[in-house]
């Protein structure tokens, strides 16, 4: 047997060691180095789920249930599954709105709400009270085992009167101090406790270590092993039904039951939040501790049942709790250091869950809950309230260590640790559907959340809480038996007659239900108010907006601004925020006096971190003149849905456009090519062109200088030749001019309004000439009445003479007809002058209108024009919006027309 | 599908698996007065289960993202 002080030496050092190393990372981190930054030292303190209730609770659970105690780490590790994106959402959203606590994500949720932060902590404290008082009643009975072993009756009877005599008061006191130590040295605007994490870490270790200590030694040296354990309890029937899950309370449904609230437990227990959300330094750690938490679960849970059917054949009296069997077992055997180390490894399972769920409810209930009275209610003026703020949280730690001391004291007593622990997760169960609905549905409303989180906690608080206190005595046993007032359907586990569950089932059920319910339906009757509304798209939709939307609209002095967060967090603290902001967005502060937007929204952000972010809000508005919030900042952050749309509708059309652009883009370059290709042939066909009358020419008048003594009458027929091919030359210069004027617009234009049958006439009669040389008739088939139209007469002219000069020209002689007429089609005039020449080939009727395309005359092969003639005309009528024409078969006339706008 | 999509959805099938393969009826199947390897099924079962879905999240959540298709390789060499 040990000696007492040598127990309590033994812990006090153990306590201290854990001091020196929280000291230690403290220090660290105020260089700026982490110790805590890496997934590992984060998964070893998630392990803090793993309290008392793991290391001795577990082994009393398998010894009456078998494999039910396993259901609270196989929820764990399913949700474990989940963490990648959901628990990852979380923690950007905590992140990016510098929440610290479970109370203050909700708060912020919904609509910065107060009325939530609060509803919140109470729960939160009332619900955590049992499993404080587990972790009590753990160290103090484990103490008493450690010191008193064999003597059972002074174990099993070790009530005491006296405050000051009982044990578990002064668990409750030391860990206060240490808690207070830990987690309160001073206010931090980040609200993350590196120290608290590295202690816990090692605390997770620790209670590893000595857990599986004491699963070898009790497995492979008081037994041969696994099989010689399981071989041997297969052999009696108190052990061997235990190998079947037919024992377990309350069957499959339990199990189910179990595993769900086990799943929300991992999350949303306040202290689980603290560590995985609060204190997570990198978001990337979550793909690490996926599954190395999972495999820390597996790991201390191996040696679970081995152990409790140990004790089972090893105390079959049953006067030893199976609560202790890890403890008693080496104690028998007389194994004194290693029962020594098991009881240290109970106290860190049991201490780190304390620090860490006192630290984070002192934070809510400084926050949420003492804060937004003390705002409203009190002039607190000049008061330096980073003291304040320290002060409440001490004292909400002692207050909640003496409310899990007293619930210990005057209920703990008849319950297993397990049941103890189980009300605590069907409490932190009611924060799940606020949260998860929160963070994926923007619809969920602060009423439908306060109603939704009220419900489930009463009906919690009646069919789990209440009972117990039945149970103990504190409430007449009638209530759990006969109901209330002898109402039989108010039974608190039978509520409605409902009586197919065990009590947590039936409570579970029964809670989530009604808060699942209200929260949904509320949330679909409900119009949210605008803060609600930003609040819920900033969380929904957290990746997008990461914190850079400027809801501030109205200005503040700098020096106010300081004022507020020195009063918070500090001057000293506050000038080294300040400086950051400065250097990082190169802002001199002594020069602008007027705080923008994004200081504002820095310094709520900042003061979130300490006061919670209802209450940053409150306070930051309080030296916020002018409008609180800007519309555009509102419109962005709700509209940005339709935002999104209009953008990407307004990129649709913009490809829409760049398409058509480069389509019209192709075909001008492709026409650009084909007109330089034009011109290139142009430029050579004019060169030819131009070239055969000067040949003649030069080619005559050489005759005629070589030759002086040529008879008069040839030397005439000579010159005449040489008249005519200069005449063609001047013809075709004067054309080639034309069209060029006409071409790049330099041409004049006279347009007026003229008769075209009078035009046409006079064009007739200028061209009969041409007709009557090769005897064709010309038959005009024209209105006796003007036909006014609105344009160049002599340039009308020229199109009329041109087609009449081609109709001639391509005409038999003899037997050769012309026809002109004008008609109306289409709201069009047009002209019309057909001849019954051989005709034109269909492939040619679109090409004689480019320049020097001529028809080649089959009969003798030389062409009759210049071959600009057509394209003139084209180029004219298209000046008056008009078309131009031709249709042919061969061998049956063709007819040119022409059309000019009524 | 993007690779993040992708892998959410098999967390979620894991998600699922794990569900079913540790509750009512499929766990009731186990629950029987049988030895295997000399462990009790039910326990075996169970921590078997375990083992093996810890190994799937840490396969699913370690995974790198998934490498891009590399571009169509173009021989753009002039071989004379």
């Amino acid at each position: 047997m040990l000696q007492e002080w040598v127990i309590l030496l033994v812990s006090l050092c153990y306590l201290g060691t854990l001091f020196a190393i929280a000291y230690y990372a403290d220090w660290k981190s105020d260089r700026g180095e982490s110790v805590i930054s890496n997934p590992y030292i984060y998964t070893l303190s998630i392990a803090v789920y793993c309290t008392a209730w793991t290391f001795y609770g577990s082994v009393g659970r398998a010894a009456e249930t078998g494999a039910g105690f396993l259901p609270i780490y196989l929820g764990p590790t399913l949700m474990a599954a989940l963490w990648w994106f959901l628990l990852r959402k979380i923690i950007r959203i905590a992140k990016v709105y510098r929440i610290t606590s479970i109370a203050d994500f909700l708060a912020s949720r919904y609509g910065k709400s107060s009325l939530i932060g609060g509803l919140v902590t109470i729960i939160a404290v009332v619900g955590i009270m049992p499993y404080i008082s587990l972790q009590l009643k753990a160290v103090s009975t484990s103490y008493y085992v450690m010191v008193h072993y064999p003597d059972f009756e002074m174990i099993q009877g070790h009530r005491v009167s006296s405050l000051w005599n009982d044990n578990a008061f002064s668990v409750a006191m030391i860990m206060a101090a240490f808690s207070i130590l830990f987690g309160t040295r001073h206010i931090d605007a980040t609200e993350r406790h590196e120290g608290m994490v590295a202690a816990i870490a090692f605390e997770s270790m620790v209670k590893l270590l000595a857990f599986s200590a004491a699963g070898i030694f009790i497995t492979f040296i008081m037994f041969d092993g696994p099989v010689d354990l399981f071989d041997w309890a297969s052999r009696y029937q108190e052990t061997a039904k235990l190998m079947k899950l037919d024992v377990l309370p309350g069957g499959y449904t339990n199990w189910f039951t179990l595993t769900f609230l086990s799943m929300m437990a991992i999350m949303f227990l306040p202290r689980q939040f603290q560590v995985l959300v609060v204190e997570n330094v990198n978001e990337e750690h979550v793909r690490k501790a996926a599954w190395l938490f999972p495999l820390y679960l597996l790991a201390i849970n191996i040696f679970v049942l081995p152990i409790a059917f140990a004790g089972m054949l090893l105390f079959p009296e049953g006067h030893v709790a199976p609560d202790i069997f890890v403890l008693a077992m080496p104690l028998t055997e007389g194994q004194n250091i290693l029962a020594l180390f098991i009881y240290i490894g109970g106290l860190s399972a049991a201490t780190g869950m304390v620090i860490v769920a006192t630290i984070a409810l002192s934070t809510m209930v400084c926050n949420d809950l003492v804060m937004p009275i003390l705002l409203r209610g009190l002039s607190i003026q000049q008061v330096d309230l980073s003291r304040v703020l320290l002060f409440i949280r001490r004292c909400s730690i002692v207050f909640v260590l003496l409310l899990g001391y007293l619930y210990y004291r005057f209920i703990g007593e008849s319950y297993t640790l397990v049941t103890m622990g189980l009300v605590s997760f069907a409490a932190a169960a009611q924060f799940s559907p606020a949260i998860l609905f929160g963070i994926f549905w923007k619809d969920a409303s602060r009423r439908a959340a306060i109603s939704g989180l009220l419900a489930g906690f009463l009906v919690w608080l009646y069919t789990l809480l209440l009972p117990s206190f039945a149970r103990s005595g504190w409430l007449p046993i009638s209530f759990l038996e006969h109901g209330p007032f002898g109402i039989e359907l108010l039974k608190p586990y039978q509520l409605f007659g409902l009586t197919m569950f065990d009590p947590i089932t039936h409570s579970v059920f029964w809670s989530m239900l009604v808060n699942t319910g209200l929260l949904v339906g509320v949330s679909l009757l409900d119009r949210q108010s605008t803060m609600d509304r930003i609040q819920a798209s900033l969380f929904v939709d957290v990746y997008r907006h990461s914190g850079d939307t400027h809801l501030w609209k109205g200005k503040a002095m700098i020096t106010e601004l300081k004022n507020l967060l020195a009063r918070f967090i500090g001057p000293r603290q506050t000038d080294r925020a300040f400086a950051t902001y400065a250097n990082t967005h190169k802002i001199d502060f002594t020069k602008d006096m007027q705080a923008d937007a994004e200081l504002v929204e820095f310094a709520e952000r900042l003061l979130s971190g300490a006061i919670g972010a209802a209450s940053a809000r409150v306070m930051v508005s309080s030296v916020v003149e002018g409008e609180v919030i800007s519309p555009e900042g509102i419109m962005k952050i709700i509209d940005e849905t339709s935002q999104v749309l209009e953008y990407s509708h307004q990129l649709e059309e913009k490809s829409l456009e760049l398409e058509a652009a480069t389509k019209e883009l192709q075909e001008a370059n492709k026409r650009l090519k084909e007109l330089d290709r034009l011109k290139d042939e142009f430029v050579s066909t004019v060169s030819h062109e131009l070239r055969t009358p000067l040949t003649s020419v030069r080619a005559f008048s050489e005759i005629l200088h070589d030759n002086e003594d040529m008879e008069k009458e040839e030397r005439h027929k000579y010159l005449d030749i040489m008249v005519k091919e200069t005449e063609r030359l001047t013809r075709l210069i004067n054309e080639v001019l034309d069209l060029a004027k006409i071409e790049s617009g330099r041409a004049d234009w006279f347009m007026e309004n003229i008769d075209l049958t009078e035009v046409i006439r006079e064009a007739v009669a200028s061209t009969s000439q041409l007709f009557r040389e090769k005897a064709i008739t010309i038959v005009e088939l024209l209105p006796t009445f003007p036909i006014n139209v609105f344009a160049d007469r002599d340039r009308i002219m020229q199109v009329v003479i041109n087609l009449l000069s081609n109709a001639a020209k391509f005409s038999p002689s003899e037997e050769g007809t012309v026809t002109v007429r004008i008609y109306f089609k289409k709201r069009e005039i047009r002209v019309e002058v057909a001849d019954n020449g051989p005709g034109i080939h269909p492939e040619e009727q679109k090409k004689i209108f480019e320049k020097f395309k001529q028809i080649t005359d089959l009969r003798n092969g030389k062409p009759k024009g210049t071959g600009l003639g057509l394209t003139i005309c084209r180029r004219i009528i298209e000046y008056h919006n008009g078309s131009i024409w031709a249709e042919s078969k061969p061998g049956k006339g063709s007819k040119f027309v022409f059309s000019l706008p009524e | 599908m993007s690779p993040v999509r992708r892998k959410i959805q098999r967390l979620l099938v894991l998600f699922a698996f794990g569900v079913l393969a540790l509750n009512y009826p499929l766990l009731a199947l186990f629950s029987k007065a049988v030895m295997g390897f000399g462990i009790p099924l039910l326990y075996l079962y169970l921590f078997a289960v375990w083992a093996v879905f810890i190994i799937l999240i840490a396969f699913v959540a370690e995974r790198k993202k998934m490498p891009r298709a590399p571009y169509p390789f173009t021989n753009s060499r002039k071989t004379d």
